[in-house]
């Protein structure tokens, strides 16, 4: 690992960091106009976020030192998870310590440590946000993981940055596996982001909300973290969904010209991506919770058939 | 002194330190202070021991016991030695834990408990090194019946006792299986050492009736579908530290003895045994991970999850067959080292959260989850080894279940270059089941933590509760750092699995010219993983981000009662139940279970809500051969007359067939 790489490496993680709540933003910008509202600045969560850090952290008596750690537990996941995806450039130091299977690894810890949280002060909200993210969490787990075992088929190698350096530099096509997958990502990132149709990050109606529930008692500091990370988690899925499905544009490591020219490359093809997401958002209702299973459900279905289809048809 | 001489004399150790247990049966400090102890001392010998056998050649002893003409072999070879070393690595942690565990109220007097407690850890210990089938099965059969008195200990209690009997009768009938298979294995020679066995030629039809008895016989100790029954009942029945070891070590003996007699004694490979190991492993996998979430009592709940566990090692043993079957030499290696890793992983956390409920279980005398909550406050040790237990059993990283997980993916993976293409269609489909299953174990463990440990108490004794005592503590720290090393240090501990890949498979996962920081099994191109870099970037970035929050804003906090949208009058019992829990998995894959209850009509005055979730193998398998055998013993008591002159007449009757026949 040379330093060219590490700092490489350095500026992505400090990238995803500042930009994931631009793109929060952004995609509710989008919502508001597409909804016909005034839409709030695009700079509005970073106002959130500092005002949360400014406020003094309001916390239940049995809350554990579990739930005191776990904001920055889940922060440093995924921001870490952000390093992993290539987001400007291949080939950086992290993506040799950590592959695909790693990444998913990672979110699931995140997933894991955000439901004990919820669990923790032991009201029945964050029991009920905790048990409905993990119904969620198994579902689309497993969906991921088969979406990415279809890229990791076609380029040989479960490292993302082999991954997106194979698919990045073979003709255009459209190749049914791919296509599969892509369908089924797009399903298991509206659910993992607390989207509609599965959840609304807009609502903290009792009866929908899931991933709110559990950052219920979290204020302050605290809830600045979790705010953050939810944004992170966005821009990693949106990073993540690009590479595999957009991987164009994407530098190989070290490569400094090529990383300041992938930059705009990446903030357009995440305004895109981000207007979709809103539209996708705006276009579908919430659906109840026992439905959701279903819809997971055939996330799973689509992206184990991506492999076999791979399997067959070699494409 | 040759490895198998000291591995010999340590079991020899434990067979007297249970014998003192009879010199004052009913001390308890005696049994605590002194025997344990020293079986935990004895445990961490034999694992130095295994440990040094397995870099050395294979060591042979003859013993002068047994039958006339009918000697023990015993011989200590890389698969045993690893084995060996794990059971003296568990072994020793549990006999710490249990010197501060079991009490002098327990049903059996403490000696006596003691006696067995020494003599299973010996005859699994023995099983692990006998060289002839004779040998094994009485070690086999030893260790059935020590463990069964051992689950039997509390026997005041009619659903202990009719635990044991079931687990005894499952054990006999995997008993009989195992026996017949080395019938099949000797092939009429009548020469019983492995050595024999080894070197005959079997025709395929016979290796095929001896794996699948294996196959059973093993599949029954391990509790692979349909023979898992006893499990979830043995489990619960037997003290803390006892079902700690029966479920990290005995369950392995069993994946030992499968291994042994499909890798080592039969010789030759035939895929399609793979296939069927890896279908009866996944099946027993996604099932036992899928009962798991609904349980509601600590220790069943465990004990399904180790259902799940050996049920991944099964596929993993199977996938090993599989390539080898196929002559992949270095993908047989890869699956082999994914399947014992997952061995030596699942013993260390599963037996870490067994003491973790034993702890639990002494502090509240409460083993229902629906009863338990908030115990992190109250027993702040406990709880935070348990946490690492859940997160290595989760799957996730950068602990110990994350790595083995990973290595049997990666398997999967590389898989699509089989030569067989039905084989290949049905790879995808045994990857997502395996992705499923241990997506489903985050849930069940978040289930499991959350409620045991975290939330407010469900009861009031629980403000009672108390954290474990020193010895507990230590048990706990032991297995606690072992998780962690094993999944910290994968290289190290594929260094010790590389022995018998390269016995078996005549290779090793390559890592030739590469950092030790990386696990890249096959090429660091198609996937490599660093724990320990991970975890480093992970807490560096977590440290930085706790510091800068400091550095730029303040760490006030003040505490007042929980916000939960406003709702002032909040109770303990608001929270979820296990029942509550588990209920989106019930929902989701109702076909699985046999549900039974009923709901109260809306005016009722005081409902009632009654529902009983059922394992379907009981109405599927069960009840049918029980059934069909209470018919067959309905035809033979017509001979059962009860007069002695009539057995007489039988006995005339059968010497007077039996002369005409042989003559």
């Amino acid at each position: 690992m040379n330093l060219a790489d590490a700092a490489a490496q350095f500026t992505e993680l400090l990238l995803a960091l500042l930009l994931a709540p631009l793109l929060t933003g952004w995609v509710n910008q989008c919502r508001s106009w597409l909804q016909n509202r005034s839409a709030p600045g695009l700079l509005q969560p970073y106002r959130v976020l500092a005002k949360l850090f400014e406020k003094e952290v309001v916390l239940a008596h049995n809350a554990s030192p579990l739930f005191r750690a776990a904001p920055y537990l889940i922060f440093g996941c995924l921001a870490l998870s952000a390093a992993i995806v290539p987001t400007l450039a291949t080939g950086l130091p992290l993506n040799a310590a950590a592959d695909a299977i790693a990444l998913v690894g990672l979110l699931a810890v995140a997933r894991f440590f955000i439901a004990l949280a919820g669990m923790d002060i032991g009201t029945a909200f964050g029991t009920l946000g905790a048990r409905r993210e993990m119904l969620v969490g198994f579902l689309a787990e497993p969906a991921l993981l088969m979406v990415l075992f279809t890229a990791s088929l076609i380029s040989q190698s479960s490292s993302l940055s082999t991954i997106v350096d194979v698919l990045g530099h073979r003709e255009f096509a459209i190749y049914p596996s791919m296509a599969f997958a892509g369908v089924a990502f797009t399903i298991v990132s509206l659910a993992e982001n607390a989207r509609i149709p599965v959840d609304n990050p807009a609502t903290h109606l009792e009866l929908t909300m899931i991933h709110e529930a559990m950052i219920l008692e979290y204020s302050g500091r605290h809830l600045a973290m979790m705010e953050w990370a939810s944004s992170l988690k966005l821009f990693v899925y949106s990073c993540m969904g690009l590479a595999l499905f957009f991987p164009f544009g994407i530098a190989r490591g070290g490569d400094w010209l090529g990383i300041v020219l992938a930059l705009p490359v990446l903030v357009a093809k995440l305004a895109v991506g981000g207007a979709a997401l809103a539209l996708i958002e705006i276009l579908s209702a919430k659906m109840r919770i026992f439905r959701a299973p279903e819809f997971l459900g055939t996330a799973f279905l689509l992206a184990v058939l991506a492999m076999l289809v791979h399997v067959l048809l070699e494409a | 002194m040759s490895p198998i001489d000291a591995s010999l004399l340590a079991i020899g150790a434990w067979i007297a330190i249970g014998g003192c247990g009879l010199m004052a049966p009913r001390s308890a400090a005696l049994a605590c202070r002194a025997l344990y102890p020293a079986g935990a001392a004895v445990g961490l010998l034999l694992a130095a021991v295994a440990l040094y056998a397995l870099f050395h050649d294979p060591s042979a002893r003859v013993l002068a016991l047994g039958l006339p003409d009918l000697p023990f072999h015993a011989r200590l070879d890389a698969l045993s030695a690893f084995f060996l070393l794990l059971l003296g690595g568990v072994g020793a942690g549990v006999s710490v834990f249990a010197a501060g565990y079991l009490r002098a109220d327990q049903g059996s007097p403490p000696g006596l408990i003691a006696l067995c407690y020494h003599l299973f850890l010996a005859s699994m210990a023995l099983v692990l090194v006998a060289d002839d089938a004779y040998f094994f099965m009485v070690a086999w059969e030893t260790m059935a019946l020590s463990s069964f008195f051992l689950v039997t200990s509390d026997h005041r209690h009619a659903e202990i006792r009719r635990a044991g009997y079931l687990y005894l009768l499952i054990a006999h009938i995997g008993a009989i299986s195992i026996l017949l298979c080395f019938g099949a294995l000797q092939a009429g020679t009548g020469n019983y050492t492995f050595e024999g066995m080894r070197a005959l030629q079997l025709p395929p039809g016979w290796a095929t009736v001896a794996f699948v008895l294996a196959l059973a016989g093993f599949g029954a100790k391990a509790g692979i579908l349909p023979l898992h029954v006893w499990l979830p009942e043995a489990h619960p029945a037997a003290p803390s530290p006892v079902s700690a070891l029966m479920s990290a070590v005995m369950l392995k003996t069993a994946v030992y003895g499968m291994s042994r007699v499909t890798l080592d004694l039969i010789g030759f490979p035939v895929w399609w045994w793979g296939v069927i190991a890896l279908a009866v492993g996944l099946a027993s996998a996604l099932f036992g991970i899928i009962f798991a979430a609904v349980q509601t009592d600590m220790k069943r709940l465990l004990a399904y999850s180790s259902i799940e566990n050996i049920g991944l090692i099964v596929a993993g043993f199977g996938l090993t067959l599989l390539f080898r079957g196929f002559g992949m030499g270095t993908l047989a290696a890869l699956a082999l080292t994914a399947t014992l890793y997952h061995c030596l992983n699942h013993a260390f956390f599963k037996s870490l959260l067994f003491l973790a409920t034993g702890s639990v279980l002494h502090a509240t005398s409460e083993r229902n989850l629906g009863r338990l909550g908030g115990l992190i406050h109250r027993m702040p040790w406990v709880a935070w080894c348990a946490l690492i237990g859940t997160v290595a059993i989760a799957g996730l990283p950068p602990l110990n279940g994350f790595v083995s997980e990973w290595l049997l993916l990666q398997a999967f993976l590389f898989t699509p270059s089989l030569p067989q293409g039905y084989v290949n269609m049905l790879v995808p489909v045994a990857a997502a089941a395996v992705a499923l299953t241990a997506a489903l174990s985050g849930y069940v463990m978040v289930k499991f933590y959350g409620i045991v440990f975290l939330g407010r108490p469900r009861d009031e004794a629980l403000a009672q509760a108390h954290d474990a005592g020193p010895w507990e503590k230590t048990g706990l720290a032991w297995l606690v750092a072992v998780c962690i090393a094993l999944g910290l240090l994968p290289r190290a501990v594929i260094g010790l699995i590389e022995p018998i890949t390269r016995q078996f498979t005549g290779y090793v996962i390559s890592d030739e010219g590469r950092s030790w920081l990386f696990l890249a099994p096959i090429e660091p191109e198609r996937a490599s993983y660093s724990p320990l870099l991970f975890f480093a970037v992970a807490s560096l970035v977590i440290v930085a981000a706790w510091l800068a929050v400091r550095a730029f804003y303040h760490g006030r906090a003040r505490r007042t009662a929980p916000w939960d949208c406003g709702f002032p009058w909040q109770d303990a019992r608001m929270q979820d139940t296990a029942e509550g829990f588990g209920q989106p998995v019930k929902v989701v894959f109702q076909p699985a279970f046999r549900i039974e209850g009923e709901a109260p009509s809306p005016r009722d005055r005081r409902p009632r809500y009654r529902e009983i979730v059922e394992d379907r193998f009981w109405y599927w398998f069960y009840l049918p051969v029980a059934r069909l055998v209470e018919r067959l013993t309905a035809l033979v008591t017509v001979l059962q007359r009860g007069r002695i002159s009539v057995y007489l007449m039988y006995s005339f009757a059968t010497l007077l067939v039996l002369l005409f026949f042989v003559r």
